[in-house]
């Protein structure tokens, strides 16, 4: 009987050793005698388990996880390919606590499936929304999307229906949907671990919107940094467009949309939405000044439907299941499930997608098992590097728009980074500041000169140069670049410069470490 | 000035690599960057020279692609080492210290990021985000990707598979 093992072929799950793992497993079934069907998923989100293995065996898929090439033949010899017990085994996967308690929507199929089996892809529920959105046509897949409740999860949160809406109104036979795959915050993966690990869902997503707005041309504009999800992205349009799933005639509904690969070119902040249509058309990243907004005015100077990979992805779901099937997940103003990443410093980092409203304590312990140094954990940053800093005395807080928007916080693209009591938080508001000065697009003032300025008077309050005054300083400049910068790289850098000032205090009073 | 004599800093073979790729998106909407990447990939940089062969193929001037080759992180105008190693110093690899890394690396090569050792074996070049933050610290040596590492681990990298060019 040939045996299926599942090796991921996540960026993540390759960066500690998956590769050779499957190697090493096929040569060692092989000299056992066991015949076995090599097969590539993506990531369950568990990387503490990475390279996870799954066994296909009576009791469903079992996981033995890390393991490593040098573990291989003693796990075969083990009884691993029959799923027996063992020290890295952790049983059936499906029912592995961590995994069991998620409300896995968009992710659902995410480690389940062979990323670019279009046929898998089918069996497990894909292409159901398409060919409803074909059905009930764009003013019901539009009002369907809205009333799901679902908002941009790229970070803004603005309302998806009412964006989808106002490109659907707009005269005109050209369109575009663009897809924001420059996910460049520091602590987010999930848009990786999903052109990875389910790219036909990202594909039907974008032709549910195309067809809902009127659009018949889409791209993805991908960053670099990202080569692997390229690779799998790449393929999978070419094999949806050779099963009549992009083109000409989709699903023979006599309607067209294609999609189109671009690759960004290492530039964070590509990941504003205007600046990435100027990188889009070729040209140097800057931002627009709005209005005109994207919907009315984007890609091209035609009506653009721009939107963030998870919230794309999420749409066949929604279209497929109902409105009501997303919404009755979540709370308030903040509906469906968000796909949170844990990263940095804490012992179980992967991804949780949960309905709004776990609190930031239940993330940061219950699933990231607190720490990986052992350490207490000090900080957390939540919405990549232009989100703020919270000490322990607000990890109370839920997981939402509103909750942290009260607290001066976002949520952002719903990466969580840990750091432990070792951690400088003057060095870390002074590389907020560095970093907004490296990455912005020279455009405005406040962001261009404000960033480089406050990291110079940081340097001096590290030096114990006049440390009220040039707190002081960087308080104004702050200021002045929250609310005179063009976009969100200089009006949000401040975030985690004033909230590290604000709940680290000593940090800044003292001489610390290097300084 | 013409691109014909500024574009002498580049040889016979190298321009018609390069206008073979321009002509490959002929067909394609706004391909600057795309263009761009393809001379990285093929040649491991894009030469001056190609900036106003470039430019005149595409009908644009020299600035609009200095412009854009400048702005962008990826771009280099120098050839890179015969390995490149980009070092993730984004928030989530610095608090599991990949500042002890990037220290570890400037102290064993003798350079900092943006540069080639002198013997031109490897370029050192700093990355924001490779998306492997819940394995960090991380980093990519040539084109793969490694994750939790060690100054020793990657010296063992550093040690190991043979010379190799990363576009």
């Amino acid at each position: 009987m040939t045996v299926n093992v599942w090796v991921p072929r996540d960026a993540g799950a390759l960066a500690l050793g998956a590769e050779a793992t499957a190697r090493r497993l096929v040569a060692a079934a092989r000299a056992a005698g066991t015949d076995i069907r090599p097969r590539r998923n993506g990531s369950r989100g568990m990387y503490w388990l990475e390279p996870l293995v799954e066994i296909e065996c009576g009791a469903g898929r079992v996981g033995y996880g890390p393991v490593n090439e040098h573990d291989v033949d003693g796990l075969v010899a083990a009884g691993m390919l029959r799923g027996e017990p063992h020290a890295l085994c952790i049983g059936p996967v499906d029912r592995h606590p961590w995994l069991a308690s998620q409300q896995r929507l968009t992710f659902a199929r995410v480690g389940r499936t062979e990323p670019l089996d279009l046929g898998e892809y089918v069996a497990n529920g894909g292409y159901r929304g398409l060919r409803r959105a074909l059905e009930i046509g764009p003013a019901a897949t539009v009002t369907t999307v809205a009333d799901s409740g679902l908002r941009g999860r790229g970070g803004a949160a603005f309302p998806t229906g009412v964006k989808w809406q106002t490109v659907l109104d707009q005269p005109g036979a050209e369109k575009y949907v663009a897809c924001n795959a420059d996910e460049g915050d520091s602590g987010t993966y999930s848009d990786r671990m999903l052109m990875e690990g389910d790219p036909y869902s990202l594909i039907e997503g974008m032709t549910i919107a195309g067809v809902a707005v009127g659009a018949t041309r889409g791209y993805i504009y991908l960053r670099v940094e990202y080569p692997h999800a390229r690779e799998t992205l790449h393929a999978a349009i070419v094999r949806a467009r050779a099963a009549g799933y992009l083109g000409r005639d989709l699903m023979g509904s006599g309607l067209e949309f294609d999609v189109e690969l671009r690759i960004g070119a290492g530039a964070y902040i590509c990941g504003e939405e205007t600046s990435m249509l100027e990188s889009l058309e070729g040209r140097r990243g800057e931002v627009r000044v709005r209005p005109p907004l994207p919907a009315h005015k984007g890609l091209f100077g035609a009506p653009t439907v721009v939107n963030n990979v998870i919230t794309l992805a999420t749409v066949p779901f929604i279209v497929a299941e109902g409105a009501t099937a997303y919404r009755d997940h979540g709370q308030a103003n903040s509906r469906g499930t968000l796909p949170l990443q844990l990263a940095g410093n804490v012992l179980h980092a992967g991804l949780v997608e949960r309905a709004f409203g776990l609190t930031l304590r239940e993330l940061l312990y219950d699933y990231g098992g607190g720490s990986a140094s052992g350490r207490p954990i000090r900080a957390a940053q939540v919405g990549g590097p232009l989100g703020a800093y919270l000490p322990a005395s607000q990890f109370d807080t839920p997981l939402e728009y509103e909750a942290f928007a009260a607290i001066g916080a976002m949520l952002g693209h719903g990466g969580v980074v840990a750091f432990d009591d070792t951690v400088d938080m003057l060095a870390m508001a002074r590389h907020a500041l560095v970093f907004c000065a490296q990455e912005s697009c020279g455009k405005c003032v406040p962001c261009r000169m404000g960033s480089v300025r406050g990291a110079e008077a940081l340097d001096r309050v590290a030096r114990g140069v006049d440390r009220d005054g040039n707190l002081a300083l960087v308080e104004e400049i702050c200021d002045t670049m929250t609310h005179a910068s063009l976009c969100g790289l200089g009006g949000m850098a401040p975030a985690p410069v004033l909230s590290a000032m604000k709940h680290f205090g000593e940090d800044f009073q003292r001489p610390g470490p290097g300084r | 000035m013409t691109t014909e004599s500024t574009a002498g800093r580049i040889d016979s073979a190298t321009r018609d690599q390069i206008v073979t790729i321009v002509a490959r998106h002929a067909q394609q909407r706004a391909p600057l960057i795309e263009i761009l990447h393809d001379v990285q990939s093929t040649l491991g940089f894009v030469p001056d020279g190609a900036v106003p062969l470039i430019a005149g193929e595409l009908n644009l001037s020299r600035a609009d692609v200095h412009g854009v080759l400048t702005f962008y992180h990826h771009f280099r105008n120098k050839p890179p080492g015969r390995r490149v190693v980009k070092l993730c110093r984004a928030e989530a690899c610095q608090a599991m210290n990949s500042r002890a890394l990037e220290a570890h690396l400037r102290q064993r090569l003798g350079i900092g990021f943006g540069e080639t050792t002198a013997d031109g074996g490897i370029t050192l070049e700093a990355v924001d985000c490779l998306g492997l933050c819940a394995c960090s610290p991380a980093a990519m040596v040539g084109a793969e990707v490694h994750g939790r590492l060690t100054p020793e681990r990657l010296d063992e990298l550093l040690r190991s598979a043979g010379p190799e060019v990363t576009p």
